[in-house]
C-alpha cells in the first residue's frame, strides 16, 4: 500500500471568508458592509450640501477657469509669465517657485546638516557645545516664528539700491534683491552645452573604467589629467571654434531699481535661510544618531590600521551609517518641502501663496483650488515614500535574507 | 462614525447660532438681538478697533445706523473682523448680516458672488504713497519701481492693468494682511504703496513718520465703496439701501443730531414725511415710524459721520470732493421719501 | 642580625618630590584634553569661540545693556538701539490674552491654575491616583475649560442631546432616501433605484418611529421650566441603571453604580456652581481670544483630541478586515502628505461648504477640526510603533485564555503600547505646540499673530520693537518647547530603565 502524500482539501468556502473579512469572518463581512454604508452617507451629506452651498452663491464648479485671464503679475517666475496668462500658467508658476526653493533649501540644509552633526560629534568640547545650542535652539523654536525673524533679519541689514553694496561692481546687493550678470545666450551655446555633457558623461564613464581596473586587477590608473582635458579643454576648444556661448548683461541703477542683470528676491533668501537651518538642525540629529550607531569597533579598526580620523569617518563610518540616516532624512526632506508652504507669510510668490492664496480671493473657486494644491503635496509625498520602499527592500535584500 | 460625531458635537457645543440663509434675515437679527456686522481688520477712518476693543469709523457708523433703525439702540452690533480673503464667504454663510468692509462695488461681486450692493458709502478711487525722498511727482514717473501690494482686492488687478497701459515695468510685492503690506513699505521693501486713496491716507497716519510720505495726485481707478447684503431677500436690501439714503436726506434737508427734536416739531410736509410724522414708510419698510429719527440721533446725518470719521474733524482730514451732495459739487444724491 | 639602617640598598634620605602628574579632570584638565590638545584642536577652539563671541555678546547687549526699561510710548525708545521693553510691557496683556475682555480674564486665569493643578500630579511618576488624575484632567477638564472660557450655559442634558443626534441622522437617512427616489424617476435603473430608496426611507421611517418615545419626552421637557434638572435626573438613572447591569446586576455590580452616582453628583456641583442651567457665563467669542491662550488652547485641544482618533486609526491599520485597512492607510497617507497650512486653509475655506446651509462653525473650531485630523494621522503612526512593540506572545496569551478581540485590545494591548507611545506623545505636543503658530495665517489670533498684530500700533512705531517682540516670543517659545523636552527625555529613560544595561 503507498501512502503518499495527498494535496490538502480545497477549503474555498474558508479562503473566501478570510479574503471577504479577514480574521473576523463573516462577522468582519457585516462589519465593512456597516462602514461602506456609514461613509456613503458622509459621502451623500458631503457632495449634497456642497452642491446646494455653491449654487446658493452662484459659484461655478468645475474647472473651467484655469482658462480665464490671471490679471494680476507674480514677482518671480522661472518662466515667461504676464498678467494676462492664464490661470493654468500661474499654477505651473507657483509650481516651479516652491520646487525651486525646496531643492536649493534641501542642498544648503543637508551640508549645514552634516557639518553640524561632525561638530557635535567633535571631541572638541567648545565645538560640540556650539552644535548643541545651535540644535536645541533651533529646534525649539516655530518655523513661522524663524521664517519671519529671517526675513526682517535680511531686509534690516540690507540697505536701499540707491545705496546698495556693489561686489567686483558687476553684482549688487540691496534689499531689492541680489542683483547678477544675467548670462545671455549667443551662437555657440548650444556647441558649448553639447560638449559639456559629454565631457561630464566620459568623466563619470573613465570613473567607473578606472574603479573597474583597480577592484579587479590592481591597476591603479590615473585619470585626473583626462578629466581636466575632457572637462575644460574641449569646451575652450568648442568656444574658440564657434564663438563665445554666451555674453553677461550687467545690472546698471536705473532710476528706483536695476535694469538688466537677473535678480534673486529678499524673500527667496529669507525663505531658504530659514529652511535650511531649521531642517538642518533635525538633519543633524539624524546623521549623529546614524554615525552613532555604527559599533565603536569600526573606528577603533580603522585606527589600527593606521588610518587617520577623517579618512576612517569617509571610507568605513558613514557608508554603513548612511543605511540609518537615509529614511528619516528623505523625511525631513519632505518636510523642508511642505514648510517651504508658509512662503505666503513673508510674501514669496510659492504655490500656496500665488495659488490658494491670490487665486482663491480673485476666482473664488475654494474647493477646486485647494483639491489641486493638497493633490501635488499629496503627490511628492507619495513618490518619496514609494522611492524610500524600494530604497528599504534593497537595503534588507543586501543586508542578507 | 466617531469623526462625524465628534466633528458634529463639537458644532453643536461651540454654540453655534443656526442662521437660515434665505429672505428672514430682519427676523434672524431682531431674533438674535444684535446686527453681525462685517468689517475690516483695522482701517482707521473706516472700521478700527481701539485698545479696548470699541470700534469706529465710517463703515463702523452704517452699521451702528441700521441697529439704530431696527432697534433703536446703536450699541446693539457684533463687528466681526474679516480679511480680504474671507470677507464675502463670511457673508455668504451667513456669519455676518451685512459686509461694510470699505469693498468696491464691481459686476463680478455684484453678480458671481450671491451678494448684492446696497448703495455707494464712499466714492473712491486707487492712488499711490511714496516716499518724499524719492522726489517723485507724478504716478508716470514710476518706471521699473517695486510696489507693495495687498493680495486678492481689486488693486493688484488695476495695478496691473495701469502700468501696462503706460508701458511702465514695475516689481510686485505682495502681502496677505493690509497690516504687513503697510509695514514692507515702510521697511523700505519696495518704493511704491498702492490701495484706494482713502485707504492711503489712513494707513499714512500708522507710519512712524506720516510726514517723510506724500500721496500722488494720480487716481487710477473708480472704486465706488459700499455695504454688502447677501441675494434674496429684498427686505434687509431695502432697509439698508434706504438707511444710507436716510444718512443722505438728512443732510440734504439740514437736519443732524442735535437739531432732529426741533425740526420735528416743524410743520414742513417733507419733513414731517422724512421723520415720520406723516405717511407709514418707515412700516413698509419693516421697521418703525421714527426710524430716520432713530438713525439721526444715533449718528447723525452723512457730513457728521463724514467729518467725524475721515473728513475735517478727524486725524485723516480727507476734503468731501465727490463725497459732497449732489447740489455741491459731489455725487451723493438720494432718491425722495415719498 | 646587621644593622639595616647601614646596608648600602637602603635609602638614607627622602627623594625629592616630583611635579603632580598632568591634570587631566576638571577645568583645567578640559582645556588640556578636549580643548587645545593638537595645533587643528587649537584652531577649532579659537573659530568656535569667536562665533559663540559674535552672536553672544550682541544678543546681550541688545537685550539687556542697551535696551530701555521704563516708557510711556514711543519716544522713549527711538533714540536707543537697544530692547525696548516699556513695548513688551504694554502689549503683554494681548500677547497673553488677546482681545478677552478685562473684566472676565479671571476665567482664563482660573482655567490656567486648574490646568496646572490637574497637570502637575499627572507629570510627577511618582505620585500615585493617576487613573483619577487623567480622567478628571482629560475628560472634565476640557468641558469645565469650555464652559469657563466661552461662557453660555446648557438647555438639556443627555436625553435631548440624544434625542437631536439621532433625530439629525434620521433626518438625513430620510433625505438620501427621497433623494434617491426622485433620482430613480430620470434614471436608468430607475426600478433598482425605486427599491432602493423605499428601502432607506422605510429604514429611516422605522428608526424615527424607535426614537419617538425619546424625541417626544425632549420635548415634553422643553415644555416645563426646569428641563435641564429633568433631563439631568432621567440621565443618570438610566446611566446608573445600565452600569449597574453591565458591572454585573445584583451580585458585582454596586461599584460602578457607585462610581455612576459619584460622576453624576460632581456634574451637578458642576453646573450649579457656574450656572449653567440659568445661562451660565457671559458668552465671550472665540474671534476674542487671542495670544497665549489660543496657543495653549489649540495645543492642548489637538491632542486630547487626536489622540483617540490616532488610536483608532492605528487599530484600523493594523486590522485584517479588508476596507477598514484600506481605509485607514488611506486616511493616514492622505493627511501626512499635505502640509498643515493646507490643511487649515481647507478647514477653513472648505468646511463651511460641506456643511448644510444654515450651520455655521465658528472660526477657531474649524481649524482645531482640521488640526485634529492632522495630528491624529500622525498619532496613528505613534500608536503604530507602540502597538508593534508589543511581543506577539501576548496577544497569543489573550487567545489561550479565550479573550475577543476587544477584550484583548482593551485590556492588554493598549495599555502595554501606550506606555511606548508616552515620550512620542510629549514630542506631538512640542510640535503641534511650535505649529499653532500657522494659525496666524487663517486670520486667528495665537501668540506669534497676536505679536504681529502689535507691531501695527503707531503708538510704539519704532526700529527696535521689532526684534524686541521677536526676541520675547521667542523666549517664551524656547522656554515651553526645550521644558517638555526635556521632561520627555526623563520619562523617556524612566520608562526604559528596565532596559538599561
Amino acid at each position: 500500500m503507498s501512502t503518499e502524500a495527498r494535496k490538502p482539501p480545497a477549503q474555498i468556502a474558508l479562503k473566501i471568508r478570510r479574503v471577504l473579512g479577514g480574521k473576523a469572518g463573516w462577522n468582519g463581512v457585516a462589519v465593512q458592509l456597516a462602514f461602506a454604508a456609514v461613509l456613503g452617507w458622509i459621502g451623500y451629506e458631503i457632495v449634497s450640501n456642497a452642491r446646494a452651498n455653491l449654487e446658493n452663491q452662484h459659484i461655478a464648479a468645475g474647472f473651467g477657469f484655469l482658462r480665464n485671464n490671471a490679471g494680476f503679475d507674480v514677482n518671480q517666475t522661472l518662466i515667461s509669465y504676464t498678467g494676462s496668462d492664464t490661470f493654468l500658467r500661474v499654477f505651473v508658476v507657483g509650481l516651479l517657485n516652491t520646487l525651486v526653493v525646496s531643492v536649493v533649501g534641501i542642498f544648503f540644509a543637508t551640508v549645514i546638516g552634516f557639518v553640524v552633526a561632525l561638530c557635535r560629534l567633535s571631541p572638541n568640547w567648545l565645538l560640540s557645545r556650539v552644535g548643541e545650542i545651535y540644535v536645541e535652539v533651533i529646534r525649539n523654536l516655530p518655523v513661522l516664528f524663524q521664517i519671519l525673524f529671517w526675513y526682517l533679519a535680511v531686509l534690516a541689514a540690507l540697505p536701499n539700491p540707491r545705496q546698495s553694496i556693489s561686489l567686483l561692481g558687476i553684482a549688487f546687493v540691496s534689499n531689492r534683491g541680489l542683483v547678477i550678470p544675467q548670462p545671455i545666450g549667443q551662437a555657440g551655446l548650444d556647441p558649448f552645452l553639447a560638449v559639456l555633457l559629454f565631457g561630464i558623461v566620459a568623466s563619470l564613464a573613465l570613473r567607473t573604467y578606472a574603479r573597474r581596473a583597480l577592484f579587479q586587477r590592481g591597476q591603479v590608473i590615473r585619470i585626473w589629467p583626462y578629466v581636466l582635458g575632457l572637462l575644460f579643454g574641449l569646451p575652450l576648444v568648442t568656444m574658440l571654434l564657434f564663438g563665445l556661448p554666451f555674453t553677461f548683461e550687467l545690472p546698471q541703477l536705473k532710476g528706483f531699481n536695476f535694469a538688466g542683470g537677473s535678480r534673486i528676491i529678499p524673500e527667496f533668501v529669507a525663505l531658504t535661510l530659514a529652511l535650511s537651518t531649521y531642517t538642518a538642525a533635525f538633519i543633524a540629529e539624524i546623521v549623529r544618531a546614524g554615525i552613532l550607531s555604527v559599533h565603536k569597533g569600526q573606528m577603533e579598526a580603522g585606527a589600527s590600521l593606521g588610518l587617520s580620523r577623517g579618512t576612517t569617518l569617509r571610507l568605513i563610518v558613514v557608508p554603513q551609517a548612511m543605511r540609518v540616516i537615509v529614511p528619516p532624512l528623505t523625511n525631513q526632506y519632505l518636510n523642508l518641502t511642505k514648510n517651504s508652504s508658509l512662503a505666503v507669510a513673508i510674501g514669496y510668490p510659492d504655490l500656496v501663496s500665488v495659488w490658494a492664496g491670490t487665486s482663491l480671493s480673485q476666482t473664488g473657486q475654494a474647493i477646486e483650488i485647494i483639491a489641486m494644491t493638497m493633490g501635488v503635496y499629496l503627490l511628492i509625498s507619495l513618490i518619496t515614500s514609494a522611492i524610500m520602499s524600494v530604497y528599504g527592500w534593497r537595503v534588507s535584500r543586501s543586508l542578507g535574507a | 462614525m466617531k469623526r462625524v460625531t465628534l466633528a458634529l458635537t463639537l458644532a453643536l457645543a461651540a454654540g453655534l447660532t443656526a442662521q437660515a440663509a434665505d429672505a428672514q434675515t430682519l427676523k434672524t437679527v431682531k431674533d438674535r438681538g444684535v446686527l453681525s456686522c462685517g468689517v475690516s481688520q483695522g482701517l482707521p477712518g473706516f472700521s478700527s478697533p481701539d485698545d479696548k476693543g470699541n470700534w469706529t469709523g465710517l463703515d463702523v457708523d452704517v452699521c451702528r445706523a441700521i441697529a439704530a433703525a431696527i432697534f433703536n439702540d446703536p450699541t446693539k452690533v457684533k463687528f466681526v473682523p474679516t480679511s480680504a480673503k474671507d470677507r464675502f464667504t463670511a457673508l455668504q454663510s451667513g456669519e455676518i448680516d451685512v459686509l461694510s468692509r470699505n469693498t468696491t462695488w464691481t459686476i463680478s461681486r455684484d453678480t458671481s458672488l450671491g451678494a448684492n450692493f446696497t448703495g455707494v458709502t464712499y466714492y473712491d478711487g486707487q492712488g499711490f504713497m511714496v516716499k518724499k525722498s524719492l522726489k517723485v511727482n507724478s504716478a508716470l514717473e514710476l518706471n521699473s519701481a517695486s510696489v507693495c501690494v495687498q493680495t486678492g482686492t481689486t488693486t493688484e488687478q488695476n495695478l496691473a492693468d495701469y502700468f501696462k497701459a503706460n508701458n511702465m515695468k514695475y516689481e510686485v510685492i505682495a502681502f496677505g494682511t493690509n497690516d504687513e503690506t503697510v509695514k514692507a513699505y515702510e521697511a523700505g521693501r519696495c518704493d511704491v504703496f498702492t490701495t484706494d486713496q482713502s485707504g492711503l491716507y489712513s494707513n499714512r497716519l500708522k507710519l512712524a513718520n506720516p510726514n517723510d510720505h506724500m500721496v500722488l495726485p494720480e487716481i487710477i481707478s473708480k472704486e465706488p465703496l459700499g455695504p454688502m447684503v447677501r441675494h434674496g431677500d429684498d427686505q434687509w436690501f431695502d432697509i439698508v439701501k434706504w438707511t444710507l439714503f436716510a444718512l443722505v436726506t438728512t443732510e440734504e434737508l439740514g437736519i443732524t443730531s442735535k437739531n432732529v427734536d426741533e425740526k420735528a416739531k416743524i410743520e414742513n410736509p417733507e419733513l414731517k414725511r422724512v421723520l415720520g410724522s406723516d405717511g407709514n414708510f418707515g412700516e413698509q419698510l419693516g421697521l418703525t415710524k421714527d426710524w430716520v429719527i432713530r438713525i439721526v440721533k444715533a449718528t447723525g446725518n452723512y457730513g457728521e459721520v463724514f467729518d467725524r470719521n475721515v473728513g475735517a474733524g478727524s486725524p485723516l482730514g480727507i476734503t468731501r470732493g465727490l463725497n459732497n451732495l449732489w447740489n455741491k459739487g459731489g455725487l451723493q444724491y438720494a432718491p425722495p421719501i415719498r | 642580625m646587621s644593622d639595616i639602617t647601614s646596608s648600602g640598598y637602603v635609602r638614607q634620605d627622602l627623594l625629592a618630590e616630583r611635579p603632580a602628574p598632568v591634570k587631566t579632570t576638571g577645568f583645567v584638565g578640559l582645556v588640556r584634553t578636549r580643548l587645545l590638545n593638537s595645533p587643528t584642536n587649537i584652531l577649532i577652539t579659537i573659530v568656535s569661540a569667536l562665533l559663540l563671541w559674535f552672536t553672544v555678546v550682541p544678543s546681550v547687549k541688545f537685550l539687556f545693556v542697551d535696551a530701555v526699561w521704563t516708557g510711556t510710548d514711543r519716544t522713549a525708545c527711538l533714540t536707543e538701539n537697544g530692547a525696548c521693553w516699556p513695548y513688551i510691557q504694554a502689549k503683554l496683556p494681548q500677547l497673553i490674552y488677546g482681545f478677552y475682555p478685562e473684566a472676565e480674564r479671571w476665567r482664563v486665569d482660573l482655567v490656567l491654575i486648574l490646568s496646572v493643578v490637574l497637570l502637575l500630579p499627572l507629570l510627577i511618576p511618582r505620585l500615585p491616583a493617576k487613573g483619577i488624575n487623567a480622567s478628571l484632567f482629560f475628560f472634565a477638564f476640557p468641558v469645565v475649560a469650555f464652559f469657563l472660557l466661552h461662557g453660555g450655559g446648557i438647555t438639556g442634558f443627555g436625553l435631548s442631546w440624544t434625542a437631536g443626534l439621532l433625530q439629525l441622522f434620521d433626518d438625513s437617512i430620510i433625505g438620501a432616501g427621497q433623494a434617491l427616489l426622485s433620482l430613480s424617476k430620470t434614471s436608468a435603473i430607475a426600478p433598482l433605484l425605486w427599491v432602493l430608496g423605499n428601502l432607506v426611507v422605510l429604514v429611516g421611517t422605522a428608526i424615527y418611529w424607535l426614537i419617538f418615545p425619546l424625541t417626544w419626552l425632549r420635548d415634553q421637557l422643553e415644555g416645563t421650566g426646569q428641563s435641564v434638572w429633568t433631563d439631568f435626573a432621567i440621565t443618570t438613572i438610566v446611566v446608573s441603571l445600565i452600569a449597574f447591569m453591565m458591572g454585573g446586576g445584583v451580585r458585582t455590580g454596586w461599584r460602578p453604580l457607585a462610581w455612576s452616582i459619584a460622576t453624576f453628583a460632581a456634574i451637578a456641583a458642576v453646573i450649579k456652581l457656574m450656572g449653567l442651567d440659568h445661562g451660565g457665563l457671559p458668552v465671550v467669542q472665540t474671534r476674542l481670544w487671542g495670544g497665549l491662550l489660543v496657543t495653549l488652547v489649540v495645543s492642548v485641544a489637538g491632542i486630547v483630541t487626536s489622540l483617540p482618533i490616532g488610536i483608532a486609526l492605528a487599530l484600523g491599520r493594523r486590522s485584517t478586515i479588508p476596507l477598514i485597512r484600506i481605509f485607514s492607510i488611506a486616511f493616514i497617507e492622505f493627511w501626512r502628505g499635505v502640509p498643515l497650512i493646507t490643511v487649515l486653509f481647507f478647514a477653513t475655506y472648505m468646511l463651511p461648504l460641506f456643511l448644510p446651509g444654515n450651520f455655521t462653525v465658528d472660526g477657531l473650531v474649524r481649524a482645531l477640526i482640521g488640526i485634529a485630523l492632522f495630528t491624529g494621522a500622525y498619532q496613528a503612526e505613534n500608536v503604530r510603533g507602540g502597538l508593534a512593540a508589543i511581543p506577539r506572545g501576548q496577544g497569543e496569551a489573550a487567545a489561550a485564555l479565550g479573550l475577543s478581540w476587544w477584550k484583548t485590545t482593551s485590556l492588554i494591548v493598549l495599555p502595554q503600547a501606550l506606555r511606548h507611545v508616552i515620550p512620542n506623545l510629549v514630542n506631538s505636543f512640542i510640535s503641534l505646540f511650535k505649529d499653532t503658530s500657522l494659525v496666524s495665517i487663517v486670520a486667528l489670533f495665537d501668540l506669534l499673530g497676536s505679536l504681529r498684530a502689535s507691531f501695527a500700533d503707531p503708538k510704539w512705531s519704532a526700529p527696535s520693537i521689532l526684534f524686541t517682540g521677536f526676541a520675547f516670543v521667542g523666549i517664551i517659545y524656547f522656554l515651553f518647547c526645550f521644558g517638555m523636552s526635556r521632561y520627555s527625555l526623563f520619562v523617556e529613560n524612566r520608562l526604559n530603565a528596565h532596559r538599561r544595561n
